[in-house]
């Protein structure tokens, strides 16, 4: 079985995040960059099957800029086999449409069984990337996956919806994008961080994967962005035996109650 | 040598990830209930905290002494008592690792280096601590066996440890009759004193470890006969350099606690970081750990490199990085004024557990003679 996990270099959730106002683009140098928690849970469910089935292939692919190939050591050193970086001047800016069309023709030239990835990032949170993806591709997406069940033919899980939870299944090839609940990832370890630089690191460009020169620019166009108005201070309610019709028609007024 | 590289980088992140997630949150219910996290200690052996400057063959992780000091200044951080107890493991490991024979390596490195199995170093006696070659527990040579008597103090991980080195006296002829003795726990004739009630270092056991006519193969000893306390002092270099990164560690959390502590508190008008007096005081602090830093730096460099100042370099940086961290941890409770003096702010404890370590492995005196006497060519 062949893997390839999607991962994505963010800014830390730790720390503020920010637009940058001239560009409408995040600005990647005022925080710290870490890969995305999400795409760690992803590539625990394909590291599980891999401990459990020897001689399966994990590939982990990025889309980002030269510093993003640090998520990529990341995920080798929590065990990937090899990785892919996409990376392209003219794909900064990049916009989910884009984004999507050039991941789809990555895995495609990588070669997979299954496409596992986050089912949204914590930095732009489209949550549509991997749906994208599958329809470039027209294989069936789970989405959103709770838990992942994996076979050498087919991939199931449980799905959280309103009114419950599905229990899903697909043919591979598939598309499957997991949650934040599903498998909590691992530490790499010492050796694995070690060995991690000596694995594969391929590096593509959009001309590698044959897609036409305006294919970086995106189809979408930031118009404007605007800062978030900054706090205010709020109103400060002193009990003078009133204060719980007070408190009470605070919340109505706004429809909080 | 003054900046991680991009491996260190990595490996720092990691220790920091687990030790912010499996360590800080519980240290002060483990410190308060006297706990000895083993299964946690076994998560550590699985990230290859084990055996981290033993050689890969049999399961180490095959990094530097460089690489150590970080990681433990990391793990120190979040709880200086486990990060000081992960350093005796380690070297008891490293010692099996180089002073064994293949055939001892491969039937105690790899349990050891997991942490699935921990292990004890066993040199100080109730009669003998820093004048240690004066030590008396005896290993009488009867056929193909030793036969062991004596008692060894303060042993950090008694109870607990499936593995006990042990220095024994087999022959009256000073520092040279000593030899290292691998003793399994389960061992007839082996018992432990109680767990001793101390200052610090509470998620730890140390104990009395007694040998009552405990008799183990002479296969069961490490390099040969006489050269035990040479290996002892050997393993203590790393030993050293490793428990002073533990104490810079609990050092620069204390700094750090101070400095936001100090920022957020109001007083005369302002923040009390606007006291000149007080800043100044946190730019000693953050000055005394940094010149330690780059000491112990160096030293672990030494010691990678094998250079003949190894030792006084160890020493030298034990003393003077432990004697930062205490030092940093004690003005951090002046800072924080009665709330430093409240378990709940924790910093009570980081200078409780910190203590020890001008202490242990050699107190600051002994390497004051360490320097002094390579300096007099003594
Ligand atoms: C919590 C804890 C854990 C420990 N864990 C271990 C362990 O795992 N394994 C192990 O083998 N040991 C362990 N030790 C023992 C520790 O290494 C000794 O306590 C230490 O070496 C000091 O020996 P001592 O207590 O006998 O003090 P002493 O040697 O009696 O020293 C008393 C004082 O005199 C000073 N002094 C002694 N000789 C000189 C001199 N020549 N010049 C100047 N000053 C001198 C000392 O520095 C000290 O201040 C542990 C101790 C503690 C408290």
């Amino acid at each position: 079985m062949k893997i390839t996990v999607l991962v994505k270099q963010v800014p830390d959730t730790e720390e503020e995040r920010r637009l940058d106002p001239a560009t409408g683009l995040l600005d990647r140098d005022g925080s710290e960059s870490v890969a995305d928690e999400i795409n760690e849970r992803a590539l625990e469910v394909a590291l599980r099957y891999k401990d459990a089935n020897k001689g399966s292939e994990i590939v982990v692919l990025t889309l980002g800029p030269a510093a993003a190939v640090q998520a990529l050591r990341k995920a080798l050193s929590m065990g990937a086999d090899s990785a892919v970086h996409v990376v392209d001047e003219r794909l900064k800016g990049a916009d989910i449409a884009v984004t999507a069309a050039v991941l789809a023709a990555a895995v495609q030239r990588t070669g997979f069984d299954l496409v596992l990835a986050g089912n949204e990032s914590t930095d732009g949170r489209g949550g549509v990337v991997p749906a994208m993806v599958a329809e470039h591709l027209g294989l069936p997406l789970l989405s959103s996956l709770n838990t992942v069940e994996l076979t050498a033919e087919t991939v199931s899980g449980e799905v959280s919806v309103e009114a419950g939870s599905l229990a899903v299944s697909a043919a591979l090839p598939a598309i499957v994008s997991v949650t934040e609940r599903s498998a909590e990832a691992r530490f790499p370890n010492f050796k694995g961080i070690m060995t991690a630089k000596r694995k594969p690191l391929a590096t593509l460009t959009l001309a590698d994967l044959g897609l036409d020169a305006g294919a970086g620019s995106g189809i979408s166009t930031v118009l404007t962005i605007s800062e978030r108005p900054a706090r205010t201070a709020g109103k400060k309610i002193v009990d003078d035996g009133t204060a719980a019709a007070e408190l009470a028609g605070f919340l109505a007024a706004g429809r909080l109650i | 040598m003054f900046e991680l590289n991009e491996d260190q980088q990595a490996l720092v992140a990691m220790v920091r990830d687990f030790a912010t997630g499996a360590l800080a949150p519980h240290a002060a219910k483990w410190d308060e209930t006297k706990h000895f996290p083993v299964d946690v200690l076994a998560e550590a052996g699985a990230l290859g905290m084990g055996g981290i400057y033993v050689r890969e063959k049999f399961g180490g992780s095959g990094l530097t002494r460089s690489d150590a000091v970080m990681i433990f200044e990391e793990l120190a951080k979040a709880d200086p008592t486990i990060a000081a107890y992960i350093s005796i493991h380690n070297m008891v490991v490293w010692m099996i690792d180089t002073f064994g024979n293949d055939e001892q390596r491969a039937q105690w490195v790899p349990q050891l280096a997991s942490m699935e199995a921990l292990g004890s170093y066993c040199l100080t006696e109730p009669g003998a601590g820093s004048d240690a070659a004066a030590l008396s527990t005896k290993a009488a040579r009867d056929g193909d066996d030793y036969v062991l008597n004596g008692v060894k103090q303060f042993i950090s991980g008694a109870g607990s440890s499936s593995f006990y080195i042990v220095m024994a006296r087999t022959a009256d002829t000073g520092n040279r009759g000593i030899t290292a003795i691998v003793v399994p726990a389960n061992t007839p004739g082996l018992s432990f004193g109680a767990n001793e009630k101390k200052m610090g270092w509470n998620a730890q056991p140390t104990r009395q470890v007694v040998f009552e006519n405990v008799r183990v193969p002479v296969t069961n000893r490490l390099g040969e006969e006489g050269s035990g306390f040479g290996i002892a002092m050997k393993g203590l270099n790393g030993g050293r350099i490793n428990m002073g990164a533990c104490s810079l560690g609990g050092g620069q959390t204390a700094l750090d606690k101070s400095v936001a502590y100090l920022k957020e508190r109001q007083a005369f008008g302002g923040p009390l970081i606007n006291q000149q007096s007080l800043l100044f005081q946190l730019a000693d602090m953050e000055t005394e750990l940094v010149t330690a830093r780059t000491l112990l730096w160096r030293a672990a460099d030494a010691l990678d490199r094998g250079s003949p100042d190894a030792m006084k370099l160890c020493a030298m940086a034990k003393q003077v990085a432990t004697d930062a961290g205490f030092n940093v941890a004690n003005s951090a409770i002046q800072l924080h004024g009665g709330y430093g003096y409240l378990s709940e702010y924790g910093l009570e404890k980081i200078a409780r557990d910190l203590r020890v370590h001008q202490i242990l492995e050699g107190s600051n005196e002994i390497m004051r003679l360490v320097v002094g006497r390579i300096l007099a060519g003594a």
